[in-house]
């Protein structure tokens, strides 16, 4: 067992479409679908990484109060979430593949210092950066 | 004041921030409120009032932060003339182009670029996109009123405003 982070979470507006998502469209797998009661935790996992799991959580009660949770979701819902990066062999034909399925780009792919970056949201509005690995 | 920290509906809040995404992909084509309301499915009464809420600012201020952030970093990463430059982020006039971005930044383009590549940078890390918006000119005052404060500030006349 190597040392480091091991689960970082964002915040998704609905857990089954955040599978389909991340899942049906990007090509994660899921690690973890764990429930108890209305509590889900649910992490997918890239599968080149194995050692790190992306976990798709509600702001939800018990964890955050109903105001709290509103607020939470009006966050991610207005895109004021922290930036995401997928690294990528190949900036365009990834922007290709996933736009094929469905996913929201923001920004198509543009060449820069060295580099491709795209941008694209999933359905809840956490914004990622698509970069080529250089 | 307590209406305006009303919780806007997440749903409404997305769908503006896909009008917002919008400007920010194509910045430098017009953005009148009818084609960011239809984006967003609402109605142009509601629209401007719902970005205010959603985002600190109305749109068309918005579009106005993402073309001068757009502006320097062309000034500072290129070497494209000043009218290319206002061209390129949606200025049909160079005049009005030097006077918002002085009026924003409070220096001239030329004088900006000149500045800016004397400094020193250590943001090669850092991904582009996230420079640049850290860098977006925070307009929470409308230009005609930072001009307006500028002026009065300049005259010497008028005591500071409290910092």
């Amino acid at each position: 067992m190597s040392q480091g982070v091991g689960v970082a979470g964002i915040y998704v507006r609905d857990q089954d479409e955040a599978v389909e998502f991340y899942v049906g469209k990007l090509g994660f797998k899921v690690h973890t679908d764990a429930r108890n009661g209305d509590y889900r935790w649910l992490t997918v996992q890239h599968p080149d990484q194995e050692g790190f799991q992306l976990g798709l959580f509600r702001p939800q009660a018990p964890l955050v109060d109903e105001a709290t949770s509103q607020a939470l979701d009006g966050a991610v819902a207005k895109g004021a979430m922290p930036p995401l990066v997928l690294v990528v062999d190949d900036c365009r034909a990834a922007y290709e593949q996933y736009r094929s399925k469905g996913v929201e780009f923001t920004q198509e792919p543009t060449s820069r210092f060295g580099s491709v970056d795209a941008s694209f949201r999933d359905p809840s509005g956490n914004g990622w950066k698509l970069i080529e690995a250089r | 004041m307590a209406k305006d920290l009303a919780m806007q509906d997440p749903a409404l809040l997305r769908r503006l921030l896909r009008a917002r995404d919008a400007i920010d992909a194509a910045s430098h084509e017009e953005w009148p409120v009818r084609r960011l309301a239809k984006i967003s499915g609402t109605s142009e009464a509601h629209f401007a009032r719902s970005f205010k809420q959603a985002f600190g600012l109305p749109p068309h201020r918005y579009l106005l932060t993402r073309r001068i952030e757009k502006a320097t970093a062309l000034l500072r990463d290129t070497d494209l003339p000043i009218t290319e430059v206002a061209l390129d982020t949606g200025w049909s006039s160079l005049g009005t182009f030097g006077r918002i971005f002085r009026d924003i930044t409070g220096k001239s383009p030329v004088e900006f670029r000149l500045a800016d590549k004397a400094a020193h940078h250590e943001l090669e890390l850092v991904p582009h996109c996230f420079v640049s918006a850290a860098r977006r000119p925070d307009l929470n005052i409308a230009v005609s009123e930072k001009r307006r404060r500028d002026a009065k500030a300049n005259d010497g006349s008028n005591e500071q405003e409290e910092p």
